[in-house]
């Protein structure tokens, strides 16, 4: 064990914020170069930590948004009012800063092509994130995986990666979205929380034995995962990622 | 149903730092009820320390806790723990 020790330690490195970007009102995508990265896998996370003068750390687990790329790394993250870490990340954070991290870490909630498909994703608020890296995973690679995105948000201007959403729409890639709290005018589309009507509804169907990726916060994914075995879905074919009570 | 449970993806770090491995795709089996999951699809709760739980019996699994240097590990609710392409194979608790 002692090699295969070696070979897993995680080490604490330096990344350098090169750019943020608003993506919501209360969501930034913190984009960073880590020189000594090793690369990653979509689904993986890293964890920040911040250290204060006067020595005392917080640290955090934020997802990965970039598909593996070189040393560039993007996180996205949700800022929560009462978080200790996150209002740091979106408000005080430039350009130039240096941000504490190590990773990846996390194998078991990654897809990469070589999983294929069907894929379902399910993903609540900035629970997106980690599944938006499978996506650019998908298109980086060519593939034509059947893969669909049910994403639940408040409102049309809380959608995160909503443009860029649209813009891979196609070639087997479906984005469907839910707005439980607004809609804006004429919007045709699901206005209520996800349930198994709309799973039976976005597929693959359950017999089509895809692979099933649920992530947001925790009672999301409670319920989510509860109406997916409700319409069929193998228990062990859907993995889950909680972010505790209101999110990142 | 608790708000505040995570999965054990959520302590992948964690785990890394303690076992010196990729934890969160081992194969763990609950001492009381025998029912095996994903370690990174157990349910964890962080407090001044970090529990793992299994998912099918809701019994804690492990118990992690950090103190300055020193990490404390108590696994005593597992009965075994078999690692997928880590050296050394399954790990008899």
């Amino acid at each position: 064990m002692e090699g295969a020790a070696l070979l897993g330690r995680l080490t604490w490195q330096f990344g350098d914020v090169v750019d943020l970007v608003e993506e919501t009102a209360h969501v930034k995508t913190l984009v960073l170069d880590v020189p000594a990265w090793p690369g990653h896998r979509a689904g993986q996370h890293v964890d920040v930590r911040l250290t204060a003068e006067d020595g005392y750390q917080a640290e955090r687990s934020y997802s990965i948004a970039s598909a593996p790329s070189g040393t560039g790394l993007e996180l996205t993250v949700e800022r929560l009012d009462d978080g200790e870490v996150s209002p740091y990340l979106t408000d005080e954070l430039r350009p130039g800063d240096k941000l504490e991290l190590r990773g990846p870490v996390g194998g078991y909630f990654v897809w990469e092509p070589s999983v294929g498909g069907p894929v379902l994703l399910v993903g609540g608020g900035s629970g997106a994130v980690p599944l938006m890296a499978m996506i650019r995973e998908r298109a980086a690679a060519g593939s034509d995986v059947d893969m669909r995105l049910l994403l639940s948000s408040r409102g049309w201007e809380e959608i995160v990666y909503r443009d860029e959403l649209a813009r891979l729409t196609g070639d087997g890639l479906v984005v469907v979205h839910t707005l439980t709290r607004s809609q804006p005018d004429g919007w045709s589309g699901y206005a209520r929380r996800v349930d198994s009507e709309m799973l039976a509804q976005v597929g693959p169907a359950a017999k089509d034995q895809p692979h099933v990726y649920v992530c947001g916060p925790t009672p999301f994914v409670e319920a989510v995962a509860n109406a997916l075995v409700g319409v069929g879905h193998e228990p062990h074919e859907i993995k889950t990622e909680r972010f505790g009570p209101t999110g990142g | 149903m608790d708000a505040l449970m995570l999965d054990g993806n959520a302590v992948a770090g964690l785990l890394q730092e303690v076992f010196g491995a990729e934890m969160t795709t081992a194969i763990g089996t609950c001492a009381a009820c025998g029912a095996s999951a994903a370690v990174g699809a157990v349910h964890v709760f962080r407090g001044a320390g970090v529990v793992l739980r299994c998912p099918t019996c809701g019994r804690v699994l492990a118990k992690i806790v950090e103190r300055r240097t020193q990490v404390c590990v108590d696994l005593s609710g597992l009965r075994a723990l078999a690692t997928d392409g880590v050296e050394g194979g399954e790990l008899s608790l």
